[in-house]
């Protein structure tokens, strides 16, 4: 038997995969053979390492050379030079932007060293579509381990891990359960919501493409602690590779006998089916999507009955995100004592980001709860893109709140963020810079809410309607100081009546931004201006005669002929022409076009 | 039971277990508004989405408002219902409301009849702000016979998805889209005529706007009662005399048969009869009929169809056609009270009164707006002149004679004409559930025994409840009868009935809460159902009152089959008197 020397772990993420990595696989495969290491070094199509900013990504193990931004015509220098010679490709190598120096493996890149990746322990790791690997990772022994125990046991190890609803609204996940396992019935059901509908977060889908099968362990604990025998993954239609490898990963656990009929031997009997949502942001409120499960039209209705009592087809359910799922095996592995002590006073664990925006590295992170705001952006994120200044974070999705350079060392957890005016929400974390005009982004969210409220309750089918068009009169230059006092009482009303938790969160982008940047508001009603320079309405391009040299390039470049000059003499913009389209700006070499 | 003691608005509360904020502090005279809270207690709908938000109320150490409508008391629970923040997001949550509805209230069919409207004055609201901007969610208009959809004026509280889809099960409105263009239509937005709806306005009969609309004939009456070359008769059912009154302030249950004959006659009709000769007169057919269906199974025949289902409703007849077209040989042939009139109109009066059949122009005054439906069906039409030319509900009549001048209330009580206008008791209950039953057992009895029936009370059929039944001894022999009011209590015999899990001899079937009581061409009862009640209770006491109380003994209806008919179900009768039924499976 020949063994296997060295792996060569390729990420296999959404991402990646539309940067060629599939092709990528195959060259280094090519290249393998060609070389005769076919049988030595094996390649890997793994989940998400996170780092996709700067992907595709390449992992050599056992040395952790982290390769970065491989194209398929890096496969033959990869395996010619690292794999045949030991010399690492240096031009690969993930460049530190401070020191500019090339870091040789991941342990070294600060990006991963703040890091503790519990619910994505498996991505970027192992195969996800290979059931083995997960199992040599110590894969369904938790499952063995909570079916030979009483449920109880198990539901007390998880609530005293403290572990919480990471969806958004953090309830004690060990709570919920036993409330559902106290609840009589002849069928109960668990629910994984896997309907991620945060623009610019992708935790779940990236652990369920990257480690299926935990997802697939814990709904089957889950199962046997509440006593259901019947799990049902709602997940969106859009994660076209996550339900392929759910499906492969479904499969396979039951070959293996890890779902299906006498689990283990152990009498217990649990089985997943998927359900394809079409792409509604409400049906991630659990009771939306029962309903849209059931075949009825996706939208909340007021609880109680919580799912627990009356949920799918009326029984009993207990409906946890991903990422709930996804830290109940190792804390039934490691014990309860382990999370807890992981986190802060009352949100313990950790927390997966996907860090957007203006940050230097976009991607997904796994950080323990109380990581301040700070670290997370300027360590782990590597801070802001083209050393612009920081202005503001917006965690917790659409609906989340927009903090600002004051709350930079808030730690982040549930009590932190919600005491600040956002949430934790499902893990989105968008990074704005100085040229990000707030009402505009508030107007950006609201834009989103707008389009996915439901409709079901009028404060917010309308209501986000009617903040909308005010943010949108003010981008305009048309907004009042009474404006903005309606759009706050709009914004509390709202926030005090509507429905479900989408309609309730909708105004904290609105909310937050008329606290923390009233200033930049004021200035779009009293001054008409936009301090960063992006409301069209309120900007207008002027040319600087000092430095204008009369080169005629922006003139030739306006598509509206409003630039006016002769050759060698500064130009003039047409104001009443000039349709704002930044053209000139861009074109001109020596800054003599400005924006107001 | 458990109590649950609480205060509201610093005043101590003791309810039950179950009971929300909003029923709890009825008990202590505070009544919160709401908008989307329907409950029709008496026949056990309740519309409660908690979409409109209007009723929220504060409790202490919750961080939100809460729905009054839809939260349940809790022990101790401190709840305010008054305070600025609830009555500011009151006020907002209805600005927004109004900021998207139609400010077009004098021109509107609801007009002083809108519960959006009443609400708006309730609150205080003086104005709407942001309304300059504002952009409206628009939808096409929809036109049909029976009613008008205009749902730029929907609030969306779902009282009609509840009706369609709950109670009458016919599944033909539903919220389509999201956010702010959220509707409710039928599937994909097609008009109602083309959906499984069956004209039975119970949509029409909750909207508190001006959204569903019944269709308005008024013009079409008032242009044939000028034309001096028709002949305009109109025919009254029963249900109409019994609600009328309230379009003029006069209490419900209140029954204003006089006075309304004299309406009509000086709104100019010709002649003024009653549908309810028409009621009698569907007895001896529907009732003979039955009869011989029994008589038949008695005698061995095994391919007689039983149960019999009576025919009067139309749109229980749509949701027949369209659920049980494998059972098309089921209900009564007989053809319903009102396309009897017409026939009888057209055939026998026309000719009695010397008028030809396209000069007399036959009006029907209906608590129905699925009648407007019935009578263009084609196979009540001759020659494309149709039995009964315009159907017009008892809002429509009101409506009429508001625009005549004519000070109702002051009206002298007038008997109806004759040959059409006598009837009997038994007519008059064809107005409540159960009524038209009662009235064929009374009629079926003597005719089958030969001898009198000595209790014309059958209490066993009357009532509220959805699903009735009751066995009634033909001496000797026992009548399994059921008695079934909405459509979803309709289906739920039906399909008993189907697989063979029911047996009856007769189903009565209205479609409409209370059956034709609670029809849609009725006042709105606004939420309210005892109003539905009182109504039943003044038919049950007209019917006391009258001397004649089996259809079979009314006398000119003996007239009609000695000149005209010969008996029921004769050759002319059933040309004249009876129908048949299409397969419209495809609509569902």
């Amino acid at each position: 038997m020949v063994q296997i020397k060295m792996h060569l772990l390729v990420c296999g993420g959404t991402g990646c995969r539309a940067s060629e990595s599939a092709v990528l696989v195959e060259q280094l495969n090519h290249q393998l053979k060609l070389n005769g290491l076919a049988d030595e070094v094996k390649v890997i199509t793994t989940g998400c390492f996170g780092f996709c900013e700067k992907g595709p990504i390449v992992k050599v193990i056992p040395d952790n050379t982290f390769y970065t931004n491989v194209t398929p015509e890096d496969a033959e220098e990869i395996v010619k030079e690292h794999v045949l010679k030991g010399r690492k490709v240096n031009r690969l190598l993930y460049e530190d932007p401070e020191t500019q120096e090339h870091v040789s493996d991941s342990k070294h890149m600060e990006f991963y060293q703040k890091q503790v990746r519990i619910a994505l322990r498996n991505c970027g790791f192992i195969d996800p579509e290979n059931i083995d690997e997960y199992i040599v990772r110590d894969g369904y022994a938790a499952l063995g381990q909570v079916l030979a125990s009483d449920p109880k046991e198990t539901i007390d190890i998880i609530k005293k891990s403290g572990l919480r609803g990471r969806g958004g609204a953090g309830f004690p996940t060990g709570l919920k359960w036993e409330i559902a396992a106290g609840n009589k019935a002849d069928q109960k059901y668990v629910v994984c919501n896997a309907d991620e509908g945060d623009p610019g977060a992708f935790m779940d889908r990236s652990i369920l493409e990257g480690d299926p099968n935990s997802i697939i362990e814990a709904m089957a604990i889950c199962g046997y602690c509440i006593g259901a025998t019947k799990g049902l993954i709602y997940i969106r239609a859009e994660y076209p590779l996550a339900i392929h490898r759910l499906e492969i990963a479904i499969k396979q656990a039951r070959e293996y006998g890890l779902l299906g009929k006498d689990i283990l031997g152990s009498g217990f009997d649990f089985d997943i089916e998927l359900r394809l949502g079409a792409g509604a942001f409400v049906c991630g409120e659990e009771t939306a999507l029962i309903h849209s499960m059931e075949g009825f039209r996706g939208e909340p209705t007021i609880k109680p009955p919580f799912p627990a009592q009356s949920g799918y087809l009326g029984k009993p359910t207990n409906v946890n995100n991903v990422e709930t799922f996804a830290n109940v095996p190792p804390i039934i592995l490691k014990g309860w004592e382990w999370f807890n002590s992981i986190g802060s006073e009352k949100s313990k664990g950790t927390k997966v980001f996907a860090l957007a925006g203006k940050i230097n590295n976009v991607g997904l992170i796994e950080v323990p709860m109380g990581t301040t705001l700070r670290d997370v952006i300027f360590e782990i994120g590597g801070g802001i893109k083209d050393g612009k200044r920081f202005k503001a974070v917006q965690t917790g999705g659409p609906s989340g709140g927009c903090l600002t350079e004051q709350h930079l060392d808030t730690p982040i957890d549930f009590e932190h963020l919600a005491a600040a005016g956002s949430m934790m929400g499902s893990g989105g974390m968008i990074v704005m810079d100085e040229d990000d005009c707030m009402v505009s982004v508030a107007k950006f969210y609201l834009d989103f809410i707008v389009e996915e409220s439901c409709g079901k309750c009028a404060p917010c089918r309308i209501g986000s309607k009617r903040m909308h068009e005010i943010l949108e009169k003010i981008c305009q230059g048309k907004g009042t100081m009474e404006d903005l006092d309606y759009l706050e009482n709009l914004g509390k009303v709202i926030k005090d009546t509507a429905l479900c938790g989408l309609g309730q969160t909708a105004p904290n982008p609105v909310l937050s931004t008329l606290l923390y940047f009233r200033d930049e508001y004021v200035a779009h009603v009293i001054d008409k201006k936009c301090p960063a320079g992006q409301c069209k309405a309120l900007k207008s391009y002027t040319i600087d005669p000092e430095k204008c040299i009369g080169c005629t390039l922006c003139a030739r470049t306006c598509p509206t002929n409003a630039i006016i000059g002769d050759k060698k003499v500064p130009h003039v913009i047409d104001q009443s022409k000039c349709i704002k389209c930044g053209a000139c700006y861009d074109k001109c070499k020596f800054g003599a076009i400005q924006i107001r | 039971m458990d109590k649950i003691k609480l205060t509201i608005d610093n005043m101590p509360v003791e309810v039950v277990k179950g009971t929300t904020i909003f029923q709890a502090a009825r008990q202590v005279g505070i009544n919160i508004p709401a908008l989307c809270y329907m409950n029709l207690e008496h026949l056990g709908v309740e519309n409660r989405p908690g979409a409109c938000r209007i009723c929220v109320v504060e409790v202490e150490g919750r961080r939100n408002l809460a729905p009054s409508c839809s939260t349940d008391c809790t022990e101790g629970m401190v709840v305010k219902t008054n305070t600025p923040k609830v009555l500011n997001a009151r006020k907002v949550v209805m600005e927004l409301i109004l900021s998207n509805h139609p400010n077009d209230c004098l021109a509107c069919p609801s007009n002083n009849k809108c519960e959006l409207q009443t609400l708006a004055a309730t609150l205080g609201i003086r104005e709407i702000p942001m309304v300059e901007n504002a952009a409206m969610s628009t939808y096409r208009k929809d036109h049909s016979l029976s009613l008008q959809r205009d749902m730029d004026k929907c609030i969306l509280c779902r009282r009609c998805e509840t009706m369609c889809n709950d109670v009458q099960t016919v599944g033909a409105l539903g919220t389509i889209n999201r956010g702010f263009i959220s509707v409710v239509a039928p599937a994909f937005e097609q008009d109602l005529a083309d959906s499984s709806c069956v004209f039975c306005g119970q949509c029409v009969a909750v909207c508190p706007t001006g959204a569903l609309t019944r269709t308005d004939d008024t013009g079409r009456v008032f242009k044939a009662l000028a034309d001096p070359t028709k002949t305009v008769v109109v025919q009254t059912a029963p249900a109409v005399r019994a609600a009328l009154g309230e379009e003029f302030g006069i209490k419900p249950g209140t029954s204003v048969t006089g006075k309304m004959a004299a309406a009509l006659r000086r709104l100019g009709f010709d002649k003024v009869f009653d549908t309810d000769f028409a009621a009698d007169l569907t007895i001896m057919e529907e009732g003979t009929e039955l009869l011989g269906r029994i008589g038949a199974f008695l005698g061995g025949d095994t391919s007689v169809k039983l149960p019999l289902l009576t025919s009067c409703c139309p749109a229980w007849i749509n949701f027949f056609e369209q659920n049980y077209s494998d059972m098309l040989d089921q209900p009564s042939t007989a053809k319903s009270p009102q396309q009897m009139f017409g026939a009888v109109a057209k055939n026998y009066l026309a000719k009695k009164m010397g008028v030809k059949r396209e000069d007399l122009v036959v009006v029907s005054v209906m608590p129905c707006i699925a009648k407007k439906y019935e009578c263009t069906r084609k196979e009540f039409s001759v020659d494309g002149n149709p039995d009964v030319d315009i159907s017009i509900s008892t809002v429509e009549l009101a409506s009429m004679i508001k625009m005549a001048n004519i000070d109702f209330v002051s009206l002298p009580d007038e008997d109806f004409d004759h040959p059409l206008g006598e009837s009997t008791g038994a007519a008059v209950i064809f107005g409540a559930t159960g009524g038209v039953m009662e009235a064929a057992v009374r009629t079926a009895y003597e005719v089958f025994t030969g001898k009198t029936l000595e209790r014309l009370d059958f209490k066993e059929l009357r009532g509220f409840e959805g699903i009735r039944t009751a066995s009634v001894d033909f001496n000797g022999t026992t009548v399994n009868v059921c008695i079934a009011h909405q459509l979803g209590n309709a289906r739920k015999v039906m399909d008993g009935v189907r697989s063979g899990e029911l047996n009856f001899h007769a189903i009565e079937v209205m479609a409409c809460p209370g059956g034709c009581i609670g029809g849609a061409g009725q006042p709105y009862h606004l939420g309210d159902s005892s109003v539905l009640k009182a109504r039943a209770e003044s038919l049950y006491k007209e019917d006391a009152d009258k001397p004649l109380r089996k259809s079979h003994e009314n006398p000119y209806i003996t007239k009609l089959y000695e000149e005209f008919l010969g008996e029921p179900m004769s050759e002319l009768a059933h040309h004249l008197l009876h129908t048949h039924y299409f397969d419209k499976h495809h609509k569902i």
